[in-house]
């Protein structure tokens, strides 16, 4: 697959960010990502020819990074949150009926590439335990159920919402270009916070 | 009175609060505008005085920390903000950006003015799209009313701000991992020193700080120090947040003053889930040993943790109640290790799989008590053995473990096989049985 002149520019901006230009690896890896769902080949040889890199030092830094895939992954990457705390409040009964009901397991990609499933570590959001991500999005307080009727609503192209995020659920190319800082222009949808995160705030103006 | 503090939280109640006009409307950059009248030097006196130590866990007095940035060098300055929020039951600082990014922009320009900084960073964890998006936009609206970029306020200050997403290494939460991180190698620790504070982003003077604590500082600044000195304990000064998790009724975000105990925020959380009882909990996050019901009374600032033989961490509150296997949550926390150890230092490379394949037997009942003997000895050969502390961490849990709990893991080898029943532990322990 080839870049596009349009491509092109979005990288030379994103290395224009940096005092050096080395600093733009990750988000160009983010970028490679967003025009061709993994780091392949060709995007390695363009980004190590960008910084003026050999190409081993690129893929050094990106098979570093567990957010890098060096295969595709599905249009909608399902992580589910295994990591102590997630684990032990259900995230490891969701990953199993997951993984069974998809057929797949870890790392896994289902045979229509929509969906691929990891096992995630700790995300940042114990207080919506057990959490699973969705191209990186928070999908709060799962069960078993909730991630089956999410995983075939993506299959059938009608994936749920977000519980923090924008109104729709976007792809995981799409989530990829704003990781390299693409605006897609969606941080004004959804809540500021969600229930636990204001629980402390409602507390205090009660008195208590 | 309310035993809770709502500063950095006060307004995530408001639908628009994320935006600079909700920050505005509630007092927002008046600060930044106060601190650009201060000489630098004062800006720094100030946050001395205040007291503010860092949020991000090991506690740093956080002015002093900038008084390190040498002055008139000649070198360029950065502000690097560690927004790579990642040790595991912390989840503090992804709703504080979600809900309020513009206090951390705005700190972020209070900072750099103070140690002559003209570009800042912040290094946000790579897997949370919809916070990137709020803290891009954020910057994005800064730059646009003219708080960022060139001349700001017609000050004569220049500041560039750039947000640099990871890519899912634990380790780049680590300071030293987290500067060759952006500066795009592998995110590895460098051995010190020299500190940031002397050779620290492309080898200039550099100040790595959290995100809590940077976005504490334009209420410092707004407020003064005496109203920040009057929360807190005699060396843990303000307000915090807490973030409770697990087997509570009602988990979530508690801001408070440093000193609160677990029993206060237990009782806010509507106490453990029902019919259960507190078993073990974490102060600030997986590397820090663990306590038990008789530490529901110790001060959760940085002294009282310390005392009881702990961390005050990232006051991540993990709360665990009887129905957990205290040697499964162990090793699903080495296995955190094992999988984010980076490999530079041999000692966490290979003791970190050997501690989980340890753990695996024990868990599983296989062994003998000279097992749990060798498990203690591996961990004396990894903790403090590494350029970083994520060795140390790795120790923390089965260390003080085995202090509270070592008579479960010998139930373990008596028995042959795990005492406990997983299902019971799940919040959805009813539907599923």
């Amino acid at each position: 697959m080839s870049y596009s002149t349009e491509n092109i520019a979005i990288m030379d901006s994103i290395i224009a960010r940096y005092p050096r230009k080395r600093s733009a690896i990750m988000p160009l890896l983010h970028y490679v990502q967003a025009i061709e769902g993994f780091v392949t080949p060709e995007g390695i040889e363009l980004i190590a020819e960008k910084l003026e890199l050999e190409t081993a030092e690129v893929t050094a830094v990106s098979t570093f990074y567990t957010q890098y895939k060096s295969e595709p992954v599905g249009e909608y990457h399902v992580g589910v949150c295994i990591n102590t705390l997630c684990a032990v409040m259900g995230g490891d009964e969701i990953y199993k009926s997951v993984s069974e009901h998809l057929g797949i397991g870890n790392d896994g990609v289902t045979e229509d590439g929509k969906v691929s499933l990891e096992r995630i570590e700790c995300n940042a959001a114990c207080d919506y335990a057990p959490v699973v991500m969705v191209n990186w999005e928070f999908f709060d307080n799962q069960t078993p159920q909730s991630v089956k009727d999410l995983v075939d609503g993506a299959r059938n192209g009608n994936p749920p919402a977000p519980t923090r995020g924008p109104k729709s659920l976007r792809t995981w190319k799409q989530n990829s270009a704003v990781l390299a800082g693409v605006s897609d222009g969606l941080a004004g949808e959804g809540v500021s916070a969600g229930e636990p995160s204001k629980l402390g705030l409602k507390l205090s103006k009660e008195g208590k | 009175m309310s035993k809770l503090s709502p500063v950095l939280s006060a307004h995530w109640d408001e639908a628009d609060s994320f935006t600079i006009d909700a920050y505005r409307r509630n007092g927002g950059y008046k600060a930044a505008k106060t601190a650009l009248d201060m000489d630098p030097d004062a800006v720094i006196q100030l946050v001395k005085d205040s007291g503010l130590r860092g949020r991000g866990g090991a506690g740093f007095p956080t002015g002093m920390k900038w008084g390190f940035i040498p002055q008139n060098d000649g070198k360029d300055h950065y502000l690097v903000v560690n927004a790579d929020e990642s040790e595991p039951g912390t989840c503090k600082d992804m709703p504080l950006l979600m809900a309020n990014p513009h206090s951390l922009v705005e700190g972020i320009i209070i900072a750099s003015y103070a140690i002559r900084a003209n570009y800042a960073f912040i290094y946000l964890r790579g897997e949370v799209v919809h916070v990137y998006r709020r803290v891009q936009q954020a910057i994005a609206d800064a730059y646009a009313a003219g708080l960022l970029g060139k001349n700001i306020n017609g000050k004569g200050f220049d500041l560039e701000l750039v947000l640099h997403a990871g890519a899912g290494a634990y380790i780049c939460g680590e300071e030293t991992a987290l500067l060759d991180s952006l500066e795009g190698f592998r995110g590895q620790p460098r051995l010190r020193p020299p500190f940031p504070a002397i050779a620290g982003l492309y080898a200039r003077p550099t100040v790595v700080n959290n995100v809590e604590s940077i976005a504490s500082v334009p209420a410092i600044i707004a407020n003064g120090t005496e109203w920040f000195q009057s929360m807190g304990t005699e060396k843990s000064k303000g307000f915090t947040l807490y973030s409770l998790s697990g087997h509570v009724k009602n988990p979530g975000q508690f801001e408070a003053p440093l000193g609160i105990t677990l029993r206060e925020l237990l009782e806010m959380a509507g106490g453990m889930r029902e019919g259960h009882t507190l078993k073990f909990w974490t102060p600030g996050g997986s590397s820090t040993p663990m306590f038990t019901q008789e530490h529901l009374d110790v001060p959760l600032d940085y002294e009282g943790v310390g005392a009881a033989g702990s961390m005050l961490g990232t006051k991540a509150l993990q709360i665990f109640d009887e129905t957990t296997c205290v040697v499964r949550a162990v090793l699903r926390w080495t296995e955190f290790y094992k999988h984010e150890s980076c490999g530079k230092c041999t000692p966490c490379r290979e003791g970190t799989w050997w501690l989980v394949q340890a753990l695996k037997e024990l868990e599983a009942g296989r062994g003998t008590s000279a097992d749990l003997d060798k498990l203690l000895d591996i961990v004396d050969n990894i903790a403090g053995r590494s350029f970083c502390a994520l060795a140390d961490g790795a120790a923390s849990p089965i260390v003080s473990s085995m202090k509270h709990f070592r008579e479960e893991y010998q139930r373990h080898l008596d028995l042959g096989s795990c005492p406990f029943d997983p299902i019971a532990s799940t919040l959805f322990a009813g539907a599923l049985s």
